[in-house]
């Protein structure tokens, strides 16, 4: 297959979307809720636990508020995008797959040193761990490489294969762009041609300030301790919907709800009000409310329990 | 006989890992194999990120018969014992010999085993191995219940004889072995067949895979050394480093990046971890500049271009990393040069232990500290006392953020950067030291004083919250704080007890603890103005503390480290016995130099001969006094003495009595021992001729205290009743 160069952001996601598309995952569209990874999108967290095989990919913009430099530093962004694969059962040609997928955004493999190197994967707040790798290309990291042993507390069998890149900086790499707001956005030449820049620069500076300075923490505090309550009320519902008299499991409507505690924390968090001690005990709050969440997945049909 | 080669390819495996596993697959795979019946001439394992290989030469091809006689029950035993023996031995009772026994008619069992198939007994014992194989992590992959590092994909397995090539049959879930393998990942892909050991390690290195981390090692050393000298520089040697990067190539391929000049600037040390921790870069070093100038990376293949695209890459990587680290260093130089105010202010929000008080707390707690050993130390009390405050101070600034493993360096150029005296600086580079056992001690007087503030506030404020280390369990390292205590007082001769140190230490941490809220007058205490138990009781005042006990435990603890320590020294145990049990045991410095003394005195013969002599004297006064019901305390007069022998065991406890004791009272234990060394033969001479027991009350009273003087004299040297013969 001939690869055409790409020569900008854009194209990079294009070609990831086509590779993956052809697959044959199914190409999922942003999660319309703040998170930190894409690795908290319910196509991954939820879907990794049972036995149901699935494949999807999809980009998910992700907001590490701490990470906020005011659109200064030429790679750390509080808001940026992760491409994110999953497939279950992990294929054994995983690796030679992803490796396709370096080719397919223009990566020479004859000409770059890519190694894999150890990286064991924990998220604490959802409860879940994995083994695999940090891949490198000519020495920057350019993905991570998962194979999903536990989540929300619960093994994961089959296991599913993630794969996370990092876009902005894998496309840096590619088109040679030094920093992230000089890198083009749309195809240079194009009508109206804007860069990374032109499109996140002032959002950049926007959020920084909001994250760190200006966000109210009694406020924020106030949602932590909503979203949770409401989480734990989902829950606590019947199984069974009084009105149709159907079992309908809110499992989704509650992760969602464990999805907005966890970016609550990162902003007590990127606000400094946030003690040592406290930290484990936030974490722990959010990772009991991924696990009760976990748990009620596994009693739906897309958790595998009315076969 | 037959040749064994089993090569297990997966994805790659942690660099970490990989030597354990050549060991644990050796040794597990052969002795199962000796077990089995089965010998061999020689066995070597090997590993790559990607393969786990192992080579047995000179295999027996079956496992020898074997015959085995066992003896069973009676022939009129009960029914029972038959049928345990049959059920035991696997045999029917016709299978059974009867013999004649001394015991009468008794039935033998002999079992016969055909010798097994090499290919047989490796095919059970690579399954068995496989999937017991003791990975410190492993993990499961796609539908399987398998585990292992990383995903198994092919099992070679063969056993290469002379008349032909066998492949051993194994099958894990759907993984069945073959006579295959692969070359490199890249470079060489495809499979190719193995017929023996030799085409095996040929076939690998024509395929772009050097199968011996040794000698992958190797190659990337000397090729790093040639790199660095053909520009006349010098590499920066790594072990550790090497040992981790042969993990992870296959083909290693060395090259050569430039550090951009702008980076030039940074610290040495700043540069060499950035590139270590983060790239796995060695360092390159300009012996005429003394800088750090270049770096050596290690990739997994050649390319068309000679590794100039992957140099390219990887100087950017760097070049991003460094602007990063010259950010961190140029916003901490800007903080630094004000005082570090902001960044000893921040220490107020970090926590240290939840019960004792935030960094900041912990660093006031150390500067009273600090200031009270410093004359001990020879150091200035102010600067000791600035000194401790500041030398956490860099746990704030943005380097030590990123790289936790320069705390205390960063914190000597940020105090040089604030223009602050050279002790300060160097203070908070030495003061976590000693780290361990064989870690270089401080020396300088600050650095001591707050090396030991650092470690006596932390032992103090531990032990006062009862979190002492237990069996193996020392999550605060206090066994470490404590030998870093007696190395420090020790090597400095810091002589004097440490005692009301400690207590202030546990003074200052009960302060924190109950939170009271105290102006830096009240928390000072002059040590010099209050006896020890005037310190106690003032803890106790305030709180319930059996403060006293909590001293007497840590003090005891500091004993066993001092005793481990010691022994390392070659001094016995019973010698350090004798003196701890003299007075003024907190003062490690002197029972040092007492016990090294007492050491090689107890090893000469006068020492060995008078410690004869004193368990004599000692033996018959405890005996005696019981019998007696009385001490013999009083002064022994010369003129009851009757024999020669007594009197000129007078004349040299007379001639020598006071000089031991001044020798004692200056710590002179040298002389002192050689003062005692004088009163053997006179000792050894009035027990071969005095006889104690005498018809005169008042004679034999005598020689009883004149004995006693001999016991309290050597006593006041060490407490000679705890040493063994």
């Amino acid at each position: 297959m001939a690869i055409i160069k790409p020569t900008c952001f854009q194209d990079i996601i294009l070609h990831l979307q086509t590779y993956w598309a052809q697959q044959g995952c199914a190409i999922l569209q942003p999660y319309d809720m703040e998170v930190g990874a894409g690795t908290f999108h319910p196509a991954t967290t939820l879907r990794a636990l049972g036995p149901k095989p699935w494949a999807a990919a999809y980009v998910q913009p992700s907001r590490r508020p701490t990470d906020g430099r005011y659109g200064e530093n030429p790679n750390r962004l509080q808001h940026y995008y992760q491409y994110q694969v999953i497939i279950k059962p992990s294929p054994k040609n995983f690796q030679e797959l992803y490796l396709g997928s370096l080719s397919a955004i223009g990566i020479d493999m004859e000409l770059h040193d890519i190694r894999f190197v150890e990286d064991d994967w924990e998220s604490p707040t959802l409860g879940a761990w994995g083994l695999g790798w940090e891949v490198w290309c000519d020495g920057m990291e350019v993905s991570q490489f998962t194979y999903f042993q536990q989540v929300g507390g619960h093994d994961c069998k089959p296991v599913s294969g993630e794969l996370t890149y990092g876009l902005e900086r894998l496309a840096m790499y590619v088109l040679g762009v030094d920093h992230v707001m000089d890198m083009p956005f749309n195809s240079p030449g194009s009508i109206i041609e804007l860069k990374y820049g032109d499109v996140f620069r002032q959002t950049e500076q926007e959020y920084s300030r909001w994250n760190f300075d200006v966000a109210d923490t009694s406020i924020l505090l106030q949602h932590f301790e909503d979203a949770e309550a409401e989480c734990k009320h989902i829950l606590g519902e019947p199984e069974i919907d009084p009105k149709s008299g159907n079992k309908i499991i809110m499992a989704h409507p509650a992760y969602d709800q464990c999805i907005k505690a966890s970016h609550l924390f990162n902003l007590l968090d990127a606000r400094g009000v946030i003690s040592v001690t406290e930290r484990q005990s936030y974490i722990g709050r959010v990772r009991s409310l991924a696990k009760a969440c976990a748990d009620s997945f596994l009693k739906t049909e897309a958790g595998g329990s009315f076969e | 006989m037959t040749n064994l080669l089993l090569e297990l390819f997966s994805e790659e495996i942690p660099a970490d890992l990989q030597n354990k596993a050549c060991e644990d697959l050796n040794k597990i795979v052969t002795n199962a194999l000796v077990d089995a019946g089965l010998t061999y001439k020689s066995s070597n394992a090997f590993s790559t990120p990607r393969r786990l290989c192992l080579m047995i030469e000179s295999l027996l091809n079956k496992s020898p018969n074997t015959r085995e006689e066992r003896k069973g029950p009676r022939i009129d035993a009960p029914e029972q014992a038959l049928n345990g023996f049959l059920r035991s031995t696997g045999l029917t009772k016709d299978q059974l010999e009867i013999r004649n026994d001394k015991k009468g008619e008794t039935y033998f069992a002999v079992i016969e085993k055909e010798g097994r198939m090499a290919s047989e007994i490796v095919s059970e014992i690579v399954n068995e191995t496989i999937h017991n194989f003791p990975w410190a992590k492993s993990m499961r992959w796609g539908s399987r219940s398998i585990k292992w590092a990383r995903p198994l994909h092919s099992i070679l397995c063969i056993l290469c004889a002379e008349d032909g090539v066998e492949t051993v049959n194994i099958e894990i879930d759907d993984i069945k072995s073959s006579n295959v393998t692969f070359g490199h990942r890249f470079m060489a892909p495809a499979q190719f067949s193995v017929h023996s050991l030799e085409q095996y390690q040929s076939g690998l290195k024509k395929a772009f895979v050097i199968l011996d981390a040794q000698e992958r090692a190797n190659h990337i050393l000397e090729d790093a050394r040639n790199l660095a000298f053909a520009q006349g520089l010098e590499l920066v040697e790594d072990n550790n480093l090497l040992k981790e990067i042969s993990g992870l190539v296959e083909y290693p391929v060395v090259l050569m990046g430039e550090i951009s000049k702008e980076f030039f600037s940074l610290p040495a040390e700043v540069l060499m971890t950035s590139m270590k921790e983060h790239q796995k870069f060695f360092s390159v070093k300009n012996p005429k500049t003394n800088r750090i100038e270049k770096f050596i990376t290690v990739a997994n293949r050649t390319t068309v271009d000679n590794g100039e695209t992957i140099i390219e890459g990887n100087q950017k990587v760097l070049f991003a990393r460094l602007s990063d680290a010259k950010f961190f260093w140029e916003n901490d130089l800007r903080i630094a040069k004000t005082g570090m105010v902001e960044w000893s202010q921040k220490l107020e929000k970090v926590t240290f232990h939840n019960k004792l008080g935030s960094q900041s707390e912990r660093l006031k707690r150390m500067s009273f500290i600090a200031s009270a050993i410093a004359p001990l130390a020879n150091a200035d009390i102010d600067l000791a006392n600035k000194a401790a405050k500041l030398c956490k101070a860099d746990l704030s600034s943005e380097m030590v953020g990123e790289f936790a493993k320069l705390q205390g360096l960063m914190g000597s150029y940020y105090a040089a950067e604030a223009g602050l005296p050279n002790e300060i600086g160097l203070a908070s580079k030495e003061h976590y030291s000693p780290l361990g056992p064989t870690d270089i001690v401080p020396s300088s007087p600050v650095s001591t004083a707050v090396a030991l503030a650092d470690k006596i506030d932390t032992l103090t404020g531990f032990w006062i919250i009862d979190e002492k280390p237990t069996g193996s369990k020392d999550p605060f390292a206090l066994r470490r704080a404590a030998l870093g205590v007696i190395r420090l007082v020790i090597d400095n001769d810091l002589n004097e007890s440490l005692e009301k140190i400690l207590a202030y230490g546990f003074y200052l941490n009960s302060i924190s603890i109950h939170n009271l809220s105290m102006n830096a007058d009240e928390q000072y205490i002059d040590l010099d103005e209050n006896n020890l138990d005037q310190i106690c009781d003032l803890i106790d005042l305030n709180q319930t503390y059996k403060i006293r006990e909590v001293l007497k435990d840590l003090v005891s603890f500091f004993h066993d480290r001092l005793k481990v320590y010691l022994r390392d020294q070659k001094i016995n145990h019973d010698v350090i016995d004798a003196c701890l049990a003299m007075p003024n045991n907190t003062n490690f410095s002197l029972l040092a130099k007492r016990a090294k003394v007492l050491q090689e005195f107890c090893d000469s013969d006068d020492g060995k001969n008078l410690l004869h002599g004193f368990k004599r004297a000692n033996n018959i006064l405890i005996a005696e006094e019981k019998k007696d019901g009385v001490s013999y305390e009083g002064i022994a007069d010369l003129k009851y003495a009757q024999l020669d022998e007594e009197r000129s065991l007078f004349e040299i406890l007379d001639e020598n009595e006071t000089a031991i004791i001044n020798f004692i009272d200056n710590q002179n234990f040298k002389d002192a021992m050689n003062s005692l060394s004088k009163l053997r033969s006179p000792i050894d001479l009035f027990f071969e001729n005095v006889q104690i027991n005498s018809d005169s009350k008042i004679v034999r009273r005598n020689r009883l205290c004149l004995l006693n003087r001999i016991r309290l004299i050597m006593k006041s040297v060490a407490d000679f009743t705890l040493i063994e013969n």
